[in-house]
């Protein structure tokens, strides 16, 4: 069915943008516009995620052009989820930006580039065709590169160096990708596409094609042999940049693979073998990286990679089951990791550092807020019945039915490790006894409680949802149980797309 | 002519991987425009060469019945010019900050090591 609302959460986040260029250098009513642009792309994304939820598949045809000439975009549950996830992160960052960002940033350009992100997160989600999503990953990443290396501080740049050239050289391989597909093809409408495909008759060169996909999509969402620019670079911007890139950055090169693997290329027994074998390796290196790091960020960054591999594993095992495991806990994740990132902000600023040996006594000085944060923790690990359980148990369910005894194991182990680690961050940061040597730099005690609450708002709110997700599993297994579906039956969505 | 576009492709690729794996920081640099000039000539490569054929219909025919020189490749093309130029000149001014810091252009001096490090 079409309608032209589904636009209209990437427009916001663009025309917020663009009034906020006329208020350069005037930090004050850029928060302001900030705010209210992220909250107003928040209705938007909820109202689409209700209509797609409620109804059909929507899309939009660009400058009415019928599909598949023209460019189109889609809305089906996958997608709306995704862009409704984006928007609540959206808005919780832009409120703890307004007080967790310094007002040099501001001035330079914070929230317009901020916004641009934004925007090209949900034309990303978006997009029925395999170069606008080529030109969608292009606005994320500059604008990427702009946060990240907004500040000039040394370590920032030298971050920025490894995460540009390994992210231009991933979009380098998408678009050799994009150019032999279309060549075989001669067409770049993905719904399209999964019809011509089968029909090719050499199926070497879609194979080889499909690697190019891989790489790409797999250095974006930080895979085993491609994920070394994300713990060298993540831990550098300030926290509420680390937190929008921590959630929604590699999220996206996840939601890439999995619309690209289950849509176009069908993957077959070798590639989900490929597939698993990358998953249980990131699984691994991510989790024994987190072990070995002091600084919160660094150990956050080792466990975004750790869970990427969840949700890949799910797509190597390409069964239902795994889908709704993958897909339930790719939402969790994006709310927890968002989070945490955040978290470690207001932890910087009550202590002034991140680095666990110095820090401690969080517990006894501010009881409700730790308690908030362990709310967090504890989804992360994955205690019945906050929301990191769920998936697993549909993860391990699949892997079960595979005989993936390989894949179980590394699951098992991860969560263990996760376990630890947030035990170990528990124990030093939380219950450790400050020294009384000398006391710990506290800015956060001087603060009004204006900004009190505006840097502990997005944490409570984002935790909140991640309650909602956990408390009412139901739902949310409901909703992936669909996107489940989608993925595997793409007929409706090529139907929806395609108009026949 | 294809044949010819097709060695430039690969002579283009082989220098940009070779490039990018060396320790330079504009070698690096250098090497991702090479790798994203190959592309650009690889999609146009795959949107049919022909010398004097345009994709207009003749006025008595409802559909194409020769090879024609395809546009949207070169549409695409263009597009992914104008983000690489984007891209180059942010990277440009990236690494001159980067050495302007570090005063070096080797990219194993890039580790700044930390306190948990040492």
């Amino acid at each position: 069915m079409i309608d032209n609302s589904i636009i209209a959460t990437v427009l916001v986040h663009l025309f917020t943008a663009i009034i906020q260029l006329f208020f350069w250098k005037k930090p004050g009513p850029q928060r302001i516009l900030s705010i209210i642009g992220a909250a107003i792309g928040f209705l938007f994304a909820l109202s689409l995620f209700i209509k797609v939820y409620n109804g059909e598949i929507l899309k939009m045809n660009a400058a009415n052009w019928d599909a598949p000439f023209g460019i189109v975009f889609v809305a089906d549950l996958f997608s709306s989820t995704l862009v409704l996830l984006t928007s609540i992160a959206a808005l919780a960052v832009s409120l703890f930006s307004s007080v967790g960002v310094g007002k040099p940033r501001m001035r330079y350009g914070y929230f317009p580039i901020f916004h641009f992100l934004i925007m090209g997160l949900n034309g990303a989600f978006l997009t029925g065709d395999i170069f606008n999503l080529y030109v969608w990953f292009e606005v994320i990443i500059i604008s990427s590169f702009v946060l990240l290396t907004l500040g000039g501080r040394k370590e920032q740049l030298e971050g920025a160096v490894k995460y540009m050239a390994l992210n231009i050289l991933a979009s380098t391989l998408f678009l050799t990708g994009i150019g032999i597909l279309y060549g075989i093809t001669g067409t770049l409408n993905m719904a399209d596409l999964s019809i011509k495909i089968p029909l090719v008759q050499d199926q070497s060169i879609v194979n080889l094609t499909a690697m190019f996909f891989l790489l790409g999509f797999g250095i974006k969402s930080a895979v085993f042999p491609l994920y070394f620019w994300l713990p060298s670079s993540y831990h550098t911007p300030p926290s509420a940049v680390a937190a929008i890139f921590g959630g929604l950055l590699t999220k996206v090169g996840l939601y890439a693979l999995f619309r690209v693997f289950t849509l176009i290329f069908i993957p077959n027994e070798f590639m989900r073998s490929v597939l698993m074998i990358m998953a249980i390796l990131t699984i691994l290196t991510g989790a024994f990286g987190a072990i070995v790091k002091h600084d919160i960020r660094r150990l956050f960054s080792y466990l975004i990679v750790c869970h990427i591999g969840f949700i890949v594993g799910g797509l190597g095992l390409y069964t239902k089951i795994a889908f709704m495991g993958a897909i339930f806990y790719l939402i969790h994740d994006i709310m927890v990791k968002t989070n945490l990132f955040l978290i470690s902000g207001v932890i910087r600023k009550m202590r002034d550092t991140l680095d666990t040996p110095k820090l401690g006594g969080l517990y006894s000085e501010y009881p409700k807020i730790s308690l908030l944060m362990a709310l967090v923790l504890f989804s992360l690990v994955g205690i019945p019945p906050l929301s990191g359980f769920w998936p697993k148990i549909y993860l391990f369910e699949a892997a079960f039915k595979a005989n993936n005894y390989f894949f179980i194991g590394s699951l098992i182990l991860a969560s263990f490790i996760t376990l630890y680690v947030i035990a170990k961050i528990w124990a030093e940061v939380f219950w450790k006894e400050t020294s009384a040597e000398e006391p710990p730099t506290d800015n956060f005690k001087e603060l009004t409680l204006v900004r009190k609450t505006l840097f502990l708002l997005p944490v409570g709110m984002l935790a909140m949802v991640t309650l909602f997700i956990g408390l009412n599993a139901e739902f949310v297994i409901q909703v992936v149980d669909r996107i489940a579906n989608e993925m595997l039956n793409t007929a409706p969505y090529v139907q929806a797309v395609l108009g026949k | 002519m294809e044949l010819l576009l097709v060695f430039l492709i690969g002579v283009l690729y082989a220098a940009g991987v070779y490039l990018i794996l060396r320790r330079s920081m504009v070698r690096l640099l250098l090497g991702i425009m090479l790798l994203g000039n190959g592309t650009n000539l690889l999609i146009f490569l795959l949107g049919n060469i022909v010398k004097g054929k345009p994709p207009i219909i003749k006025a008595d025919l409802k559909v194409f019945e020769e090879i024609y020189a395809d546009p949207v490749p070169q549409a695409l093309i263009l597009t992914a010019i104008v983000i690489s130029f984007g891209l180059n000149s942010f990277a440009i001014v990236l690494l001159k900050r980067v050495y302007a810091l570090v005063s070096s252009d080797d990219l194993d001096d890039l580790n700044t090591p930390e306190e948990e490090d040492l």
